[in-house]
């Protein structure tokens, strides 16, 4: 087994003025390479393990260690270059701007990391059009203005931008939840094996268990997260 | 930080059409700003500049500004005329160098005409001690002669040899002179004074035009012809006014002294500067009031910019979070924010200033015409500058709240927004 790509231990988290403690999670550890079904119905806590994840939220006690950096030990801006290095993002809807092209939302990752600039090799543009080919995208969709193209063609789009410049670990918000079945599987799959081409750890967050059938591993939040576990019992 | 300038851009482009509007008004509050300063700094240059070397302005009894008003902007009316024999104490006077006669109160087609001597020509002086020019001909010498300014000659497409006819009174269509034409002997050249916008005659020609009128009206029954006038003594009675130089300025207190006490009637004489600034002490109220309201305007415009840009921060929450799963740090999207709103205030301070330029050329012959008040053309003076200056500060200032807000939530927010 090789190096984790994503380890937390004791961790604590509640919102700015929150009293209830919203995460407890006293051991998660993730192989690289892995690839993650993490469930976890509405309310268990996924938006915000997600936050922290990223970056943008601090836990109140705990470690986050990501490819061998303790996040949590990072500064704020420390924290927003890592994300924009080495985390693919992927959410449920929405996730476009709508006034860019979906080439040039493909390509937003790479303005605001160079390291993703660099690892997405000599061009950019060019990685950023196969990307989106690779994706089933036909090309005169590319230089629409996102907003203006279907549902399953922005999720699409939203894949081939987590992808670019391959970043170590790919999170996965809900990212079918706004398409009909037969196509879930279908972009399922898709992320499986784009993840597995550019070698990410694929964390796939979701509340349909239907969805877990092609997965590495399976997690529940409501096993490692202890407040959910008091509160249900 | 460029790459996040131009996210800025192109967000506020997807934007266009409220952001537009928020811009227009901030173009239109900042021509009005900028209009009102212009106009003041234009009417006191323009003031200012219309007479220069004159020691006393000599009239009836009346307000220092009044009679300062009719005898060089011949705006308004005199309340009463001097007769020439108090005229010639006065230019007699030991202590006086020149003096220049002036009688006003017909016109040309909406153009004063001022009855005057010779002399005007070689001892006016304008803006920095210039001297009249000719820019075609010469002074006149007898009467039904007349020296025309340079927007009279260019407004009406006169040249020489032209011949005029005079209308009684300001009013354009007033009872003509018309049995008695001038012919045009000379064309000054511009000054960017009321000089330009002046038909210039001799004092024996207005004299000789009302020979056969009594008290502002024809004689009904008479009438003479005009090769009779010579016949007649054209000598005036009455002028409206005097133009005064003096050997020595340091006899200026006197010599007032000697003009408002003068027994014959009642008289006044005042300095030109001091006129002014009489004239600029009794505006300067409301020159602060009205940039005061243009200023308020302003800033109306930019709490309307701050506001826009906060009613569409709840709109744009997931877009911030985007930018944020994407790498953008608090501070590049407080930058967004903040850059946004300084763009349109700068865009909308640029457009002002076209605006203003526009304007001030259509408006440009109207307040010369009206008010004597020359409004160049020319680029942004020192204290226009830093009223757009500020501006744009106060505009950077107004998009700090919208910044610091969307901060605040993409700090809150994390990568989900929360409503």
């Amino acid at each position: 087994m090789g190096m984790s790509a994503l380890r937390i231990a004791d961790l604590v988290f509640r919102w700015p003025r929150q009293a209830e403690n919203c995460l407890e999670i006293p051991l998660l550890e993730l192989a690289a390479g892995e690839r993650v079904f993490l469930h976890g119905p509405s309310g268990s806590g996924k938006s915000s393990l997600l936050g922290l994840l990223g970056g943008v939220a601090v836990p109140q006690a705990g470690a986050i260690e990501l490819l061998g950096t303790s996040i949590t030990q990072l500064g704020g801006r420390a924290r927003d270059r890592f994300r924009a290095d080495h985390i693919g993002f992927l959410f449920q809807q929405f996730n476009l701007l709508p006034w860019l092209s979906a080439l040039d939302n493909v390509l937003l990752p790479c303005t605001f990391s160079s390291r993703r600039r660099d690892r997405a090799g000599p061009s950019p543009r060019a990685e950023a059009e196969r990307l989106l080919g690779h994706l089933d995208l036909a090309p005169a969709t590319w230089h629409e203005p996102a907003g203006e193209l279907s549902v399953g063609q922005q999720q699409r789009v939203a894949a081939a931008r987590a992808l670019i410049g391959r970043p170590e670990i790919l999170i996965a918000d809900e990212p079918t939840s706004a398409l009909d079945a037969e196509r879930q599987q279908i972009f399922i799959d898709l992320l499986l094996q784009e993840s597995a081409a550019v070698g990410a750890t694929l964390v796939f967050v979701s509340h349909d268990r239907r969805l877990a059938g092609h997965f590495d591993r399976i997690v529940a939040l409501d096993d490692i997260n202890r407040v959910t576990r008091e509160l249900a019992a | 930080m460029k790459a996040v300038l131009r996210l800025a851009a192109l967000s506020a482009w997807s934007r266009r059409l409220t952001l537009g509007l928020t811009l227009i008004a901030i173009a239109l509050a900042v021509t009005l700003l900028l209009a009102v300063e212009r106009i003041r700094v234009d009417a006191r240059q323009s003031f200012t500049q219309a007479v220069s070397g004159v020691d006393l302005v000599v009239g009836a009894r009346t307000g220092g500004v009044q009679l300062m008003l009719h005898a060089v902007f011949h705006a308004g009316t005199a309340s009463n005329n001097i007769t020439w024999d108090s005229y010639r104490a006065i230019a007699t006077h030991p202590a006086v160098d020149w003096a220049l006669p002036l009688s006003l109160g017909d016109s040309h087609r909406g153009f004063a005409v001022l009855g005057t001597s010779a002399d005007y020509f070689a001892h006016f002086r304008h803006g920095d001690k210039e001297e009249l020019r000719f820019r075609d001909g010469k002074a006149f010498t007898g009467v039904f002669e007349a020296v025309l300014g340079s927007e009279v000659a260019r407004g009406l497409g006169y040249r020489l040899g032209d011949a005029i006819t005079l209308s009684h009174g300001l009013v354009e269509r007033g009872a003509e002179h018309g049995d008695k034409p001038f012919r045009v002997t000379g064309i000054l050249a511009p000054t960017g004074t009321p000089v330009d916008r002046t038909v210039h005659v001799s004092l024996e020609s207005i004299t000789a035009l009302h020979l056969d009128w009594v008290g502002g009206a024809p004689l009904p029954g008479v009438t003479i012809p005009a090769e009779f006038v010579a016949k007649f003594d054209l000598r005036p009675k009455e002028i409206t006014a005097a133009l005064v130089g003096l050997k020595q300025r340091s006899d200026v207190f006197r010599m007032q002294r000697f003009i408002n006490q003068y027994r014959g009637e009642a008289l006044l004489a005042v300095m030109p500067g001091v006129a002014l600034d009489e004239l600029w002490q009794s505006v300067a109220m409301v020159e602060r009031t009205l940039l005061a309201i243009s200023a308020l305007v302003v800033l109306v415009g930019l709490a309307g910019l701050a506001a826009t840009l906060l009613a569409g921060l709840n709109e744009r929450r997931r877009e911030l979070a985007i930018l944020r799963a994407l790498g953008a740090g608090p501070g590049q999207i407080f930058v967004m924010l903040t850059a946004e709103g300084a763009l349109v205030t700068a865009a909308g301070a640029a457009l002002g200033l076209i605006l203003l330029t526009l304007g001030s050329g259509l408006a440009a012959p109207w307040l010369l015409e009206r008010f004597g008040i020359v409004l160049a053309t020319r680029l942004p003076g020192s204290q226009e500058l830093a009223l757009i200056g500020a501006v744009i500060t106060t505009g950077l200032l107004a998009s700090l709240v919208p910044g610091w807000r969307a901060w605040r939530m993409s700090l809150a927010d994390g990568l989900t927004p929360r409503n």
